[in-house]
């Protein structure tokens, strides 16, 4: 039926919130109880940050707030205020060239479906900023909260392996261009 | 060139879905009204009332339906899809339940509002009045049959079959020995991280419906919104976009949200989109592998079997959509790569007052192989015989092909498998795991107090069932190609596999090539993606349509330049004469050739006009000529193509606390003709990963009352890395199929079929004590050993 009357629960007070997602300030505006998933995805339609349980399992929201890695779904988009968020859309170069953990997941087949992979690629960006140089047993950790129901995660951890070698690759060849360009 | 076909290539789909651009049904539809779904709270009720009216308090809410609101064949029950004689009481749900509920989740009533936030308030304000029923819940209280599921259905039997090769009770009889065995599995899940959702948009001045929908059918669910609408197939447009896995779940079709938010879209005028959210997946989409199974079997002092009778009892769940394809399965495909003497095979199929059960990866194999494994086992351990030794004496030999076991099997036509080399696999298992050497490893490791075991499993997968898919592939003038199939994708690297095909066949570099999958726009006719079918149905579609197009290619371009069609051939997208690199065409300038309508628009329609020229006195397309360089083809195979495997695993399993690692795992695979062996291992990892979580982990627990107690992830215990082997060891063999043009075999639901049957078998060899029920968690291992105990 769609015949009704006066509702008598008013619609939800909405609040202005900003947030500097990828780091472009950006303005919406939400009702106190909306997920920062829901506002990056429906409001800010950032629909590369993915829902896969609402509950904080399995990871697949999970985004980057001031380097961190944050679960969006666990997360109301009004305690994010202000902060800088860093999605599955901020990983790539400006240029457009992928970034070190998404080259290598293309690289090693560490998708299949790609419906979890924006939670991987965020998460192992953090993990990387931290260790560099993870051995095989801290890669298995780095994604041990994330939960993948496509490739069985054998081809994922080799793609924390060669993020961290390409990613050091990057850095001496940044460094030698800097050397370089002093001397 | 080099060559594409058989490349392990990076997938042509990754950059999109790196990037976060790729486009999941949530993803679309900003605008539209939200849906959600009252569910019953009982597993089985009358449903006495139902007060919508407080939904109506809440601001925001466009649209509150229930039962009475449908009209016209959206009242009547949903489809059975596939009927079968021996489905004799097939019972499907509506839409939005009558006056009974039968399973926690069943929808009850559907609300439309601004937003997801807004239509769960209205929802909360239903008020739906039940009257508790007593629910049936799992095989032994539906064989019990003390109350029913559905009153008109006696004893709770929705299907009965028998299926007999010879006569087994009697060689049984006449057999040296036997032994007879109780086995079960519980209940797992698809459980795709994307659950299933549907968008739908009436545009009211064409009068036309497009939906996209998470499915793994975009065709019969188009067919279905049209019939329970009552509109023009040719007025329904269903498009599947990005699918975040789908492990069967998703072959079902229509779900009651996939007709109902179509019918909501036209009645308000307005798009309106439903998201299932992981409770919803867990309590009211599907779920799979609930099997009772009693072996008897009768065999020789060398361990060959002279006769198998296997009688089994399949929980359904609440309806039967699907059809008895999933007990089918199991009772033709547990004879996996052996030839019993005589075989016997009886099921039920119950009703029961949970989820529905349709097939999930596997589909009935699991169950299949893990009774034909243990039984393999269990005339092992009877005769003091090695486990590999049994299997290879019961093996079909490769000079025995094709061979036909006399049973009809799920497709409906002779179960004869067309081509495999099962010795050959299970040398190269052996060597792969170093079954030999085993004794001596855990020797060592018993030296210093742990415990390990060892074991395999064998298992044949028919793959590629019919009747047909086709293709379209189009060359442009651009001397890009288009390519379009009907079945969808849900992840496997469809696009970059049939890519390949097309390429390898046309002789195009892979870029110039695109693939559209599950669009109905661009693809009409189309089955589904089920049955490890992809590859040998479509592959070889696209494979047969490329070939069309490519003569056709050649008939323009050997015309063009005065040459014999013998004479020429296609490499890197130019059509030339073979041994001469500098005569040839362009493929983009023979599609301008192709098309007698030569606007000069683009470079490629000037560089025609040097080859332009013809019979003036003949019209300009050629009777049973068309314009355009294009190839439409079907694939229609006589029957399945039969895929094989063998596992091997070492488990060490914990004295104390009965926990249970896995030290290695094996695989040695044969899908054929491999494509593109990334994709194939990347199928067998992810088909392994829930192998070892419905073997070790996952168990959908239901309560007496059909409550569902697991329903998250919290407590659904699904894999994370911690609980996947370290490396999975696999070695490929490869006998081509003789039934498809490429010599492909199916490769994505292998992976899944031994875990269970692996995994009994390395514990029991580990713990020396019987396993017959599946899952085992360090729990049920801990019992079984206080069991033990308690016996001596």
């Amino acid at each position: 039926m769609t015949d009704f009357g006066a509702a008598t629960q008013p619609p939800d007070e909405l609040f202005d919130v900003t947030l500097v997602v990828n780091g472009v300030s950006r303005d919406a505006r939400v009702p106190s109880r909306r997920l920062l998933s829901d506002c990056l995805r429906h409001d800010l339609r950032l629909t590369g940050t993915h829902v896969g349980c609402e509950h904080g399992v399995c990871g697949a929201c999970t985004v980057l707030i001031d380097g961190t890695a944050v679960r969006s779904c666990l997360m109301l988009a009004m305690s994010a205020d202000g902060a800088a968020i860093t999605t599955v859309e901020g990983l790539a170069e400006a240029d457009g060239t992928l970034s070190p953990v998404q080259q290598a997941f293309t690289d090693c087949h560490g998708l299949q479906c790609g419906f979890c992979t924006p939670g991987f690629l965020t998460m192992i960006t953090a993990a990387l900023a931290g260790n560099p140089d993870p051995s095989e047993a801290e890669a298995r950790e780095i994604i041990g909260g994330n939960l993948c129901r496509c490739t069985g995660y054998q081809n994922i951890v080799r793609a924390v392996l060669r993020a961290a070698e390409l990613r050091r690759a990057a850095g001496s060849a940044a460094a030698s261009a800097e050397r370089a360009g002093a001397s | 060139m080099t060559a594409i076909f058989g490349e392990p290539i990076p997938r042509v789909e990754d950059d999109r879905l790196l990037r976060g651009a790729g486009a999941y049904l949530d993803d679309l539809g900003h605008d539209a009204l939200a849906v959600a779904i009252v569910r019953s709270l009982h597993a089985h009720a009358r449903v006495v009332s139902i007060d919508v009216s407080g939904a109506f308090d809440v601001a925001g809410v466009a649209a509150v339906y229930t039962y009475k609101d449908l009209a016209g064949r959206l009242a009547e029950p949903l489809p059975l899809l596939i009927p079968h004689p021996a489905l004799t009481h097939g019972r499907t749900g509506f839409p939005l339940a009558d006056s009974e509920v039968n399973y926690v989740g069943e929808p009850v009533a559907m609300v439309i509002a601004a937003d997801r936030y807004v239509a769960e308030d209205a929802a909360e304000r239903i008020i739906v009045d039940y009257e508790p029923l007593p629910a049936v819940v799992g095989v032994d209280a539906a064989r019990a049959a003390e109350h029913l599921v559905h009153d008109d259905v006696p004893g709770n039997v929705a299907g009965h079959m028998v299926q007999e090769r010879g006569d087994a009770c009697a060689a049984i009889a006449a057999a040296p020995r036997t032994l007879e065995l109780d086995l079960s599995i519980e209940r797992s899940a698809s459980t795709p991280l994307e659950g299933r959702g549907v968008l739908a948009r009436w545009d009211t001045e064409s009068r036309r419906l497009r939906i996209w929908t998470s499915t793994q059918t975009s065709t019969g669910v188009r067919a279905a919104v049209a019939a329970k609408l009552g509109l023009a197939l040719a007025d329904v447009d269903v498009i599947t976009p990005d699918v975040g896995g789908g492990f069967g779940v998703k072959i079902v079709h229509p779900w009651p949200e996939e007709v109902l938010v179509p019918w909501a879209a036209r009645a308000l005028g307005r798009p309106v989109k439903y998201t299932e959210d992981r409770l919803e997946h867990f309590v009211a989409s599907a779920h799979e592998r609930g099997q009772l199974h009693r072996v008897r079997v009768g065999y020789d002092e060398d361990g060959r079997v002279l006769g198998l009778d296997v009688r089994f009892w399949h929980d359904n769940g609440a309806y039967i959509p699907y059809g008895l394809i999933v007990p089918i399965i199991t009772s033709t495909q547990l004879l996996g790569p052996y030839k019993p003497g005589a075989y016997r095979v009886e099921f039920s199929s119950l009703y029961t007052n949970t989820v529905i059960v349709t097939p999930y990866r596997g589909a009935g194999r699991p169950q299949g192989a893990f009774v034909m494994e243990r039984t393999m086992d269990a005339i092992a351990a009877d005769l003091g015989l090695d486990r590999t030794v049994v299997r290879e004496r019961n093996f079909i030999r490769p000079d025995e092909m094709p061979y036909d076991h006399g049973l009809i099997f799920q497709d409906g036509r002779p179960l004869i498998y067309d081509s495999g080399d099962y010795p050959a696999a299970m040398a190269k298992l052996k060597a792969l795991i170093g079954w030999e050497a085993f004794e001596s490893e855990r020797a060592a490791a018993r030296e210093q107090g742990r415990r390990l075991g060892i074991g395999l499993a064998c298992y044949v997968e028919g793959t590629g069932v019919g009747p047909y898919e086709g293709a379209h592939v189009v060359v442009e003038t651009s001397g890009k190609v288009k390519v379009a199939t009907g079945l969808t994708s849900q992840g496997q690297g469809h696009h970059t596999m049939l890519a390949q095909v097309a390429a390898d066949e046309l002789g195009v570099p892979i870029g110039d090539v695109e693939v559209v999958t599950g669009d109905t726009r661009a693809f009409g006719y189309a089955v589904g993606t089920f049955a490890s079918r992809t590859a040998v149905m479509s592959g070889s579609a696209v494979a047969l349509a490329a070939r069309a197009a490519r003569a056709k290619a050649i008939r323009i371009a050997a015309a063009a330049l005065e040459a014999s069609p013998e004479d020429m051939e296609i490499a890197d997208g130019i059509v030339r004469i073979k041994g001469d690199p500098e005569s040839g065409i362009a493929i983009g300038t023979v599609a301008v050739l192709s098309n007698p309508l030569r606007y000069a628009f683009d470079e490629a329609a000037q560089a025609a006009t040097q080859f332009a020229g013809g019979d003036i006195d003949a019209p300009p397309v050629a009777e049973g000529d068309e314009p355009g360089l294009e190839g439409r083809q079907f694939f229609s195979p006589v029957r399945s193509t039969f895929a094989a495997g063998m596992h091997a695993a070492i488990v060490e399993t914990d004295p104390d606390t009965a926990e249970i690692r896995v030290v290695r795992y094996c695989v040695v695979h044969d899908c054929g003709t491999l494509i593109n062996p990334r994709i194939v291992e990347g199928q067998i990892h992810g088909g392994v990963a829930q192998g070892v979580g419905g073997a070790l982990y996952e168990r959908i627990a239901y309560d007496e009352t059909g409550q569902l107690q697991n329903a998250s992830f919290m407590d659904f215990l699904m894999p994370y890395v911690s609980e996947i082997p370290a490396r999975i060891e696999i070695d490929h063999l490869e006998t081509p199929s003789p039934l498809n043009p490429l010599g492909v075999k199916g490769a994505g639901e292998a992976g899944v079929i031994p875990g269970a049957a692996l995994f009994a078998s390395a514990i029991e060899d580990a713990e020396q004590i019987p396993i017959t029920s599946m899952p085992i968690s360090p729990s049920d291992l801990f019992e079984l050993r206080r069991a033990r105990g308690s016996e001596r």
